[in-house]
């Protein structure tokens, strides 16, 4: 069953408030460490997640929050982790660049560029051997296709068909490299060929067409073969809350916001499906109760008691951590 | 009693046991199938267990190590060979920062199951880029396991032992060690505790992995001249057994350690500032180390056995710290 554009316009609303809220209560200092927002990229990961299965697995880079919730993760969860808090999806472990929900397949955050490339052609070749018809789907952006790991884990991917789609969000940025100054061949999707890996282009920006390519794609891998799958998308805040964004224009992020994936569905979907205003503020309204209610939770959540430091190191207490 | 066999055939002999016990493990790694392994430990598995299970890899330490972690993670049992530790620094990424890390960041959502073994080690003329002991580096990271076995019986072992553990375990096999025959004794060994090789009043001499044979050689020329030496084994390097290296300075009071690494941050600097911390009031001197010399390893024979610990350094440090009771 197709989603319906107006459920994936509410979703990319969902995250693009999250993230907006994120960016608040990192300023007012309750969110620590990098913050990577992904606001202008919504539409892949609502279009892509749509295409999955609930037994498929995932695995996502340090810009994640929107592949997190977009495979329906709690909020409050994810909230509390970046608030660190003994209620956050990783017990206040990971922070924002790790979120992980075991129960979903969601099988985390990176934050090594290209690192989690190797991890998920590991997944798929258990459920390979294991005889089960997933597919695992690995985020990655341009930068990542520059990574020996990148090209590794292809190969391998290739040589014993495994069922992995590999999803790289080209923002046409590596923080502040821009494609064409770090590689040698800008159309990200003609890389595979080399390897024998079938591939294909969309329009990141346009959620319908997302879903539609990752469909097609998520076709063929579960056939027992890898697939490309290049999303062009834009990143209209900084690279993390680090960077002063030195390398680009203001023209330019300017012309991308015009392509915006939330104002074109929202303005089509006036159009041609009679939303309304009212529509839209109904919207809102239910999701920003949701995100006020995933911070009260992350604000009164207990912070991890420091008793458990040594905790989730391994299974059980080594020796020489028991010692003083 | 057991029978006599070799460090090699002992692991061979516990892979096998390991593939027809549980369909879930499988071994992958560069040259592991058709060619029988580098050392040929895996030689005959291929025939005997397909090349689903005995699967060869490309080149690619990165990927086939990180998809060991991602296929214990979805389920099944790898056992990751990586030809030479000298490689497995193309792999350091997925060791440190997925295999050693995913439980924790995940907050205990997620464990990896996995095993990987791969040879150490320098005393074969291989030159500085074939001749690497950096399991110290390995033992540095919170997360993994560390076996190092020395005998027969470890080699069968603690694979078995390591398939039983939630957590990643990294197995190094001292390259000297696959000929050497020993009694192998296939009852389930442990991962945490050292081995007292060799029963001594005089001194302690610490040790693991392809130093073993020699320390034990020492320990013998020092019983001619009526220094009795104890040998410990740590056989793990994470965790560290402690409680044993302890134990016997407590009888000896004198110790030194015996490491194929170099000396500047090595394993054994760990072992000495723990025995000083813990044990200081035992000590009757200062802890000895009986390293490599700080240099890439050298090809010519007679240059490389100056360059890595021999027996006549282990009587020098004995005789030192024997010397110093005196
Ligand atoms: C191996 C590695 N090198 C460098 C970095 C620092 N770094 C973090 S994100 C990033 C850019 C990655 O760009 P891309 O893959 O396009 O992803 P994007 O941030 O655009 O989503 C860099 C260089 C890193 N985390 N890992
Ligand atoms: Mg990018």
């Amino acid at each position: 069953m197709d989603p319906s554009p107006q459920a994936m316009l509410k979703e990319m609303l969902r995250i693009r408030r999250f993230e907006e809220r994120c960016a608040e209560a990192y300023s007012a200092g309750f969110i620590r460490g990098f913050l990577h927002l992904y606001i202008g990229e919504e539409a892949v990961a609502v279009g892509a997640m749509h295409a999955l299965r609930p037994e498929d697995a995932v695995v996502s880079t340090y810009r994640e929050h929107g592949h997190a919730l977009a495979r329906g993760m709690d909020m409050g969860a994810i909230m509390a982790e970046m608030y660190g808090k003994a209620t956050g999806c990783s017990h206040g472990r990971g922070g924002s660049m790790h979120l992980f929900d075991a129960s979903r397949r969601f099988y985390g955050g990176y934050a090594i560029v290209a690192g989690g490339i190797p991890v998920a052609v590991g997944l798929a070749l258990a459920d390979q051997l294991l005889g089960r018809t997933n597919v695992t789907a690995c985020f990655f952006g341009d930068g990542a296709v520059a990574e020996g790991e990148f090209h590794e884990a292809m190969n391998l991917a290739a040589l014993w068909k495994l069922p992995v789609l590999f999803l790289c969000e080209n923002n046409l940025y590596a923080m502040g490299t821009g494609l064409e100054r770090h590689q040698a061949q800008t159309d990200l999707h003609h890389k595979t060929r080399g390897y024998g890996v079938a591939s294909e282009v969309v329009d990141g920006m346009n959620v319908e067409a997302v879903f539609a390519a990752t469909r097609r794609a998520v076709d063929v891998v579960r056939l027992g073969e890898p697939f490309f799958l290049e999303a062009r998308t834009y990143r209209f805040r900084a690279h993390s809350t680090a960077d002063p964004e030195l390398y680009r224009t203001k023209d330019e992020v300017e012309a991308w916001k015009a392509k915006d994936p939330i104002g074109t569905l929202s303005a089509w979907l006036k159009l041609e499906e009679g939303l309304t205003e009212a529509d839209l503020r109904r919207m809102e309204t239910e999701i920003q109760e949701e995100i006020a209610a995933a911070v009260a939770f992350a604000e009164a959540s207990p912070l991890e008691s420091t008793q458990e430091l040594l905790r989730h190191v391994v299974a059980a207490p080594q020796l020489q951590e028991a010692l003083p | 009693m057991g029978t006599t066999t070799t460090y090699r055939e002992a692991i061979r002999a516990s892979l096998r046991l390991a593939l027809q016990r549980d369909p879930k493990v499988f071994l992958m790694g560069e040259d592991v199938g058709r060619y029988g392994g580098a050392f040929a430990v895996s030689k005959g598995l291929l025939e005997e267990f397909g090349p689903e299970r005995v699967r060869d890899t490309p080149l690619s330490e990165s990927a086939f190590v990180g998809a060991g972690i991602g296929a214990a993670i979805g389920g099944v049992r790898p056992i990751v060979e990586v030809m030479t530790i000298n490689f497995s620094l193309l792999a350091l990424d997925q060791v440190v920062n997925n295999a050693a890390t995913l439980r924790h960041m995940s907050g205990g959502q997620i464990g990896v199951p996995l095993v990987v073994r791969m040879a150490t080690g320098g005393g074969r003329q291989m030159a500085a880029q074939h001749s690497h002991s950096l399991e110290g580096w390995y033992a540095h990271i919170p997360g993994i396991r560390v076996a190092v076995p020395a005998t027969v019986t470890d080699a069968f072992g603690m694979l078995q032992a390591a398939l039983l553990e939630p957590d990643p375990v990294f197995i190094f096999e001292h390259a000297t060690l696959y000929p050497m025959e020993g009694t192998l004794d296939e009852s389930p060994v442990d991962l945490s505790r050292a081995a007292i090789r060799r029963d001594g009043r005089d001194l302690t001499l610490i040790t693991f992995g392809g130093s073993l044979p020699k320390t034990l050689q020492a320990a013998e020329r020092l019983a001619q001249e009526g220094v009795d030496a104890e040998v410990v084994d740590l056989r793990m390097l994470r965790p560290l057994d402690m409680d044993t290296v302890l134990g016997s300075v407590a009888r000896t009071h004198r110790a030194a350690i015996v490491d194929e690494a170099w000396r500047t941050g090595s394993f054994a600097a760990e072992v000495a500032a723990r025995i000083q911390e813990q044990g200081f009031d035992l000590l009757d001197g200062p802890v000895l180390r009986v390293c490599s010399k700080e240099v890439p390893m050298p090809y010519a024979i007679h240059m490389e056995r100056a360059a890595l610990p021999q027996v006549e350094d282990i009587l020098a440090a004995a005789q030192e710290l024997v010397g110093h009771h005196v």
